[in-house]
């Protein structure tokens, strides 16, 4: 066939258009293009719904982020409480509580027995490490974590023990160079993601002396392969300490890992030796090097800096003694400027009245998220007992130098408090940003010196204010950037601590770049990792990736619902266990009891409560379901969750609580069951549960507690299985409830 | 229709700016509902625009795009014809179209596709075996819009 054979060898383009091989009336060219301009236009506007569900969904993430900090600041202010009243929660000697939370390194650590004396059975198959390292074992740790295989103890404990070692001869500030070395490679926080690092190594190549390397904190806590990401870097930097540099994060600090996840990670991979490793840790993690430069003119460092920060000082602090920034630096009371008085010297933001600044917000809230910890406290509670939760936070957090705290007497301001507690107060991270102290003595100000370089933030306002937050460090403006890099003739900031969706931003008109290198950070296309290479010119050049778990090129389409849901689903969990109180907001408007509220006094009323700054309009439909005269029917809000198993009788407001706060209680758990059994005593319960609630202010009575007590202890002997306890109060989403069934599977939350 | 740029400042404001890029105009005009053409997109860009700084500060976008709501200037188009403009392009009837032909339209006529969105629209739309775009299947994806 004549046509059929031109047809044939024509490109495709032009055979729509050859009316021979049409057996159809080709449209004129003016219909097309009307029909090419339409499609055009609709699925911009579709790509255009994306993007703006993809920056809703991305809010949703950081908001609840920052808002499980401060949650996180919780606990560690409950640790300290605890830690001073009662020292020895179960029996004689020093437990791990203690130990954790003060750690005085068990001098057994400091001699190589600590690991020669671990043996390593003949079965075990993964990488043996001789020391000192080379390239093959280094090969093979990257060989065994890709395999999925975990070191050995012995080698973890001999590997932490000669980076300890190499470490303590390191000096606060590294100083590099480009003209010894090729292009530097600066990495942001990797948070165990090991896909990322290895993708960093595969697309950059290994640390050698070619590959010089920077990584800048935050090398552990939530992702899962924390242990395997940091023996890695350790190894490295025995391999190569001329070339392979690790800075300090904020999340290199024991009391942060508690809480988000590499103590647990340690003690579920390592049963028997988990404490000794995580000893080691901790010890390792205090000597890293806060800052690095380069070439005089790049200053690196993990957070960023205040106003205060003084490099020279920085460079003579003894580092290792501030083992965490959720410990103020213990004084015994002999050290205490009892009765003097506060001089009203500038700290941070300008001076503020003693305790009761802890009640108000400060200025220059980020994101206007006026998320502030004692608000938080006050939100835990209903609001029958408001005034005994605001007076608790006070209570807890009164500094040193405020006079009223340091009589034995219970704090005046927590008249309703179920416990009077006749100890001094421990100081809180934010008493000293909020509080302006006297000339701070030494020790103080290497705290804080170091806290603002590990936990501040870049804003774009002038100035420079506690990051409330955070609860630590701070917001430092444009120009405290400028000046301080003018003071020390630097050109550049590097720093890390925020996740960025590129992977990398600059700010401060290009004076600060952040970077980030854990790419899928909160759900899977969430944001790209990046890293930076910079050369003898010291220009930035960035290199942007991002981990795929499928081998199927996932659509933005996909990408986006799957994050979106994920933060959806956080989010509900959010409202779940806030139920109470957004019920008697909600309630507020609804006097009349109908069940329903306008658009406009639903999304007041979330915002005030749960204090995200999120477009709750926008949100809506995903979150509640609208009456048939518009309004919105609020109690189908929390319709799509349940308990993970039937609830034991408790209050609402207990339930709530205990829903909040069980990743916390948890940890607490896990650290007062020594022997792993699973079981703690009823006692011991009992004694932290009173403990924790009296810390919140939440107004329980013993004989709730109790009942609650003895209606876990399923065995009647006297021991509550913790995990089952906890099970009850971990929030289920029906949905998956029901799929779970349906497959077979026991019911079971995220 | 308010509470749709209720929303859309409250995004902007989430990100700590108190200005939105002309690049994000076109996003957040059609993420309301409207469609614009490209022209009227670069109109009301040049409107609000000050300097070249690449930041509109919001008190000068949020009446304009008020009005732009207020005035239904760009109404959206029915969902029945989006479905005739692909019958159009498939001049075979074969149900489908094949990337080759797609490109083609998107990147030369009208208002033309850049590469990276043609690369996007490809991924997002065509089907992942054999690479054609069956339409008639995407019409409602590309239509339903449970937020607005």
């Amino acid at each position: 066939m004549g046509c059929g054979t031109s047809v044939a060898t024509e490109p495709q383009g032009k055979r729509v258009e050859d009316a021979w091989a049409d057996d159809t009336v080709s449209p004129s060219p003016a219909l097309t293009m009307k029909a090419a301009v339409l499609i055009q236009r609709w699925y911009r506007r579709y790509m255009a719904r994306l993007e703006m569900r993809r920056r809703y969904t991305w809010n949703i993430f950081q908001s609840i982020e920052y808002a499980g900090e401060q949650d996180q600041l919780q606990l560690s202010s409950f640790f300290s409480f605890m830690l001073d009243n009662f020292t020895q929660l179960n029996g004689n000697g020093p437990d791990l509580i203690s130990q954790l939370l003060d750690p005085v390194v068990d001098p057994w650590l400091d001699r190589e027995t600590c690991y020669k004396l671990i043996p390593v059975p003949e079965s075990y198959t993964g990488p043996r490490l001789s020391f000192p390292l080379s390239v093959s074992d280094t090969d093979a740790l990257l060989g065994a974590f890709k395999e999925q295989q975990t070191l050995h103890a012995r080698y973890v404990l001999q590997l932490l023990y000669e980076t300890k070692r190499l470490l303590k001869q390191m000096p606060n500030i590294i100083h590099l160079s480009t003209s010894y070395t090729n292009e530097i490679t600066i990495c942001g926080d990797l948070h165990g993601r090991l896909d990322d690092l290895l993708l960093i190594f595969y697309k950059n190549g290994l640390p050698s002396a070619e590959t010089p390397y920077v990584f800048n904190g935050d090398f552990v806590d939530r992702g899962k392969k924390s242990i395997e990401v940091v023996s890695l870097l350790f190894a490295y930097l025995l391999l190569y300490p001329d070339y392979m540099h690790l800075n300090r994060g904020n999340h290199e600090d024991h009391i942060m890992n508690l809480r988000y996840g590499f103590t647990k990670e340690v003690m579920q991979k390592y049963k028997t030796h988990g404490r000794e490793i995580l000893q080691l840790f901790q010890d390792v993690f205090s000597l890293l090097p806060i800052a690095t430069v380069i070439d005089g003119k790049i200053l690196i460092v993990h957070g960023g800096i205040s106003d205060q920060t003084d490099l020279d000082f920085l460079s003579s602090i003894d580092r290792h003694k501030v083992k965490s920034a959720m410990r103020f630096p213990r004084r015994s009371l002999e050290h205490l400027d009892i009765g003097h008085s506060c001089k009203r010297k500038r700290l941070a933001a300008g001076s503020r009245p003693s305790s009761h600044s802890k009640n108000q917000r400060t200025p220059n809230q980020r994101r206007q998220c006026g998320h502030s910890r004692q608000d938080s406290a006050a939100s835990t509670s209903s609001s029958s007992s408001s005034s005994s939760s605001l007076s608790s936070s006070s209570s807890s957090f009164c500094s040193p130098r405020t006079p009223s705290c340091l009589s034995p007497r219970p704090c005046p301001s927590s008249p309703s408090m179920p416990y009077t507690i006749n100890v001094l107060q421990v100081p809180y991270l934010d008493s000293l940003s909020s509080v302006p102290p006297p000339a701070p003595p030494q020790h103080d100000r290497e705290w804080k010196q170091v806290v603002d370089i590990l936990w501040s933030d870049p804003k774009t306002q002038e100035g420079c204010s506690p990051n409330t937050f955070r609860g630590g460090g701070c917001y430092f403006g444009p120009d405290v950037t400028r000046r301080l890099l003018l003071q020390h003739g630097l050109q550049l900031l590097i720093r890390s601590h925020e996740c960025k969706q590129e992977g990398y931003e600059l700010c401060h008109g290009g004076q600060v770049i952040t970077i980030f290198s854990a790419s899928n950070y909160y759900e899977e296309g969430s944001n790209r990792g990046a890293y930076i290479k910079v050369g003898r010119e010291l220009v930035p050049r960035f290199y942007q990736y991002q981990v795929s778990r499928t081998t199927r090129k996932l659509t933005l389409t996909q990408r986006v619902r799957a994050a979106e849901g994920t933060a959806l689903k956080a989010l509900k969990e959010k409202l779940f266990t806030h139920r109470s109180e957004l019920l008697s907001g909600l309630q507020q408007y609804d006097q009349n009891n109908t069940g329903c509220v306008s658009l406009s006094e639903w999304a007041q009323a979330f915002e005030s409560v749960l204090r995200l700054d999120l477009p709750w309009r926008t949100l809506r439909p995903h979150l509640a379901r609208l009456a048939p005269d518009g309004s919105v029917d609020y109690q189908s809000c929390f319709e799509d969750m349940e308990p993970g198993i039937p609830l034991p009788q408790v209050t609402q407001k207990l339930a709530d609580t205990l829903f909040r706060y069980r990743t916390d209680i948890e940890i607490i758990f896990n650290i007062i069951d020594k022997d792993h059994s699973g079981l703690i005593s009823i006692e011991e319960f009992r004694h932290t549960w009173r403990l924790f609630s009296a810390h919140l202010g939440v107004d329980i009575d013993d004989r709730a507690i109790d009942d609650l007590a003895r209606s876990i202890d399923f065995n009647k002997d006297g021991s509550i299985d913790f995990t089952e306890f906890l099970e009850a109060f971990r929030v289920v989403h029906k949905l998956n409830n029901k799929e779970q069934q349906l497959n077979g599977k026991t019911a079971g939350g995220k | 229709c308010e509470d749709g740029v209720h929303n859309v400042t409250l995004l902007r404001s989430i990100n700590n700016m108190a200005c939105v890029s002309p690049r994000e105009i076109g996003t957040i005009i059609y993420s309301l509902g409207c469609f614009p053409t490209q022209a009227d997109l670069h109109d009301i860009i040049a409107e609000v625009e000050e300097d070249h700084t690449g930041c509109i500060p919001l008190d000068k976008f949020l009446p304009a795009m008020t009005k732009v709501l207020l005035e239904h200037k760009f109404p959206p188009i029915p969902e029945d014809l989006l479905l005739q403009a692909f019958e159009v392009l498939d001049k075979q009837k074969k149900g489908y179209l094949e990337p080759e032909e797609l490109t083609k339209h998107m990147t030369e006529e009208g208002e033309l596709f850049t590469q990276e969105e043609m690369e996007e629209m490809l991924t997002a739309l065509a089907d992942h075996k054999n690479n054609y775009v069956y339409y008639k299947d995407l019409i409602s994806q590309l239509t339903i819009d449970p937020d607005l």
